[in-house]
């Protein structure tokens, strides 16, 4: 039906079913945000030797985060008279809006896709890094020193670890030829990319973590420096946007990380009865929990070595397994 | 004509993706809203938050010239980026020419990177 539905001209009952369709992928999104911060909340205290949330929802604490979500609705709304009004309102919305559009193009399992981009891969870089401007403006907007130091912190941040992260992904493409992320998994049928390209995958990683400003790259937002960073003066529903960006974003970026390295829903050898569904929710919850595991663990690092980290080490590292990549194909073609 | 359709729909899923993303905070603000008991917030709140201290001046000062070193920096290897990714989507046709062409263009780059390495414009202070 969907297929009927692509080759027909586009209008606006198409308009109308895309949007009710892309409206159930909003609330499943908004859904794992609820159970994910859950789910970090937990194992976190298990990691730290406590129970965390456990009153609220039975002994799982299942209804602590929509109660939350509820307490935001109900919040005052306050705009600091200080404040450039209209920038302030804008900000949070712009910070959420990619990160919902760049869902449009991640494919979950070999038939539910919405949007099919023949430059996937390059429609995510570029739609994920337009959120930092959102996070500079609520910084700026909000007329408070500590709002202003985190929001330049997250846009030399953002930028600094976009480089590293656009770099690694082209060896991917050099051994795909495409940009197309069902293509991308469908050239693991065989190997999957992590295992071809290890140092891509690390680079990879560390530099999603920055993008997702968690936890050893939280400088934007260091609680213990910054009260808050660039959201300090946002209260309410507002506040929850930029929250709801964060986690949205780790949803993508979980998503895009188990297309790009981990084969999406391809399955393992031998397991191929197992729906591919299963397999992708399988790979992104491993990413998830290491995301989360890497805030158990990691400590937060120091602003200066941050930025130089980015230039100094992953840079080259990224630029290196690229040329390497080229050259191996090269050699491998010769023989 | 069957491809236009496609490519078109495809595009058109971008753009609801793009309604919704900015309808869901309008909508999300708009309920909290209405659901809110009326409130009357003491004037101290509409300050900005200093740790406790009456805020003064402007927070907007001049930043660090760093801040636009690195924007400067990120432009330089973003458009490279752009360079890059073409040529490694066609990668397959171009052969080996083509990788020791953009050898030399990274090359090219990767000197005024070491250059800024030892301006110790790379270094955060």
């Amino acid at each position: 039906m969907v297929q009927d539905l692509l080759h027909s001209s586009p209008g606006l009952a198409n308009f109308g079913i895309f949007f009710l369709l892309a409206t159930v992928l909003l609330l499943v999104i908004l859904g794992f945000v609820t159970y994910g911060i859950l789910a970090e909340r937990k194992v976190l205290g298990f990691m730290q030797g406590r129970y965390g949330p456990n009153h609220l929802g039975g002994r799982w604490g299942l209804l602590q985060t929509v109660s939350d979500v509820l307490k935001l609705l109900l919040k005052e709304d306050i705009i600091p008279k200080a404040a450039d009004r209209p920038l302030f309102i804008i900000a949070p919305v712009i910070a959420f809006a990619p990160s919902f559009m760049v869902m449009a193009t991640i494919p979950l399992t070999d038939n539910l896709q919405f949007a099919d981009l023949g430059i996937g891969l390059l429609y995510y870089v570029a739609i994920s890094g337009m959120s930092v401007v959102g996070f500079l403006l609520g910084g700026w907007a909000s007329n408070n020193k500590f709002s202003l130091l985190g929001g330049m912190r997250a846009a030399s941040q953002m930028i600094s670890y976009e480089i590293p992260l656009v770099m690694s992904v082209l060896g991917i493409i050099l051994l795909t030829g495409s940009l197309n992320l069902n293509e991308i998994v469908a050239a693991q049928e065989g190997v999957w990319f992590i295992l071809l390209q290890p140092v891509a995958f690390v680079v990879f990683f560390i530099a999603a973590v920055a993008e997702l400003n968690r936890v050893p790259f939280d400088l934007a937002e260091a609680e213990n420096e910054l009260v808050a960073g660039f959201h300090t003066e946002y209260s309410g529903f507002r506040w929850a946007m930029f929250m709801l960006a964060e986690y949205v974003y780790m949803f993508a970026m979980a998503s895009l990380i188990t297309v790009v390295f981990l084969g999406g829903w391809l399955p393992l050898p031998f397991l191929g009865f197992i729906p591919g569904a299963v397999w992708f929710a399988l790979k992104f919850s491993l990413v998830v929990y290491i995301l989360i595991w890497f805030r158990a663990t990691f400590p937060r690092i120091r602003a200066d070595k941050l930025i130089e980290f980015a230039w100094k080490v992953l840079l080259p590292v990224a630029l290196a397994n690229i040329f390497l990549t080229a050259l191996i194909k090269e050699l491998l073609e010769l023989f | 004509m069957e491809l236009l359709n496609v490519y078109q729909n495809n595009y058109l899923i971008v753009f609801v993706f793009l309604c919704l993303g900015i309808l869901l905070p309008v909508v999300a603000l708009f309920a909290a809203k209405l659901l809110r008991p009326p409130y009357k917030a003491i004037e101290s709140k509409y300050t900005t938050y200093e740790s406790g201290m009456e805020p003064f001046h402007d927070a907007r000062v001049q930043f660090n010239v760093r801040y636009y070193v690195f924007a400067l920096m990120f432009v330089i290897f973003d458009v490279e980026t752009v360079f890059l990714y073409p040529w490694a989507v066609a990668y397959e046709k171009l052969g080996i020419f083509a990788l020791i062409e953009m050898l030399i263009f990274v090359v090219m780059l990767l000197i005024g990177l070491i250059y800024a390495w030892k301006k110790k414009v790379l270094k955060w202070i």
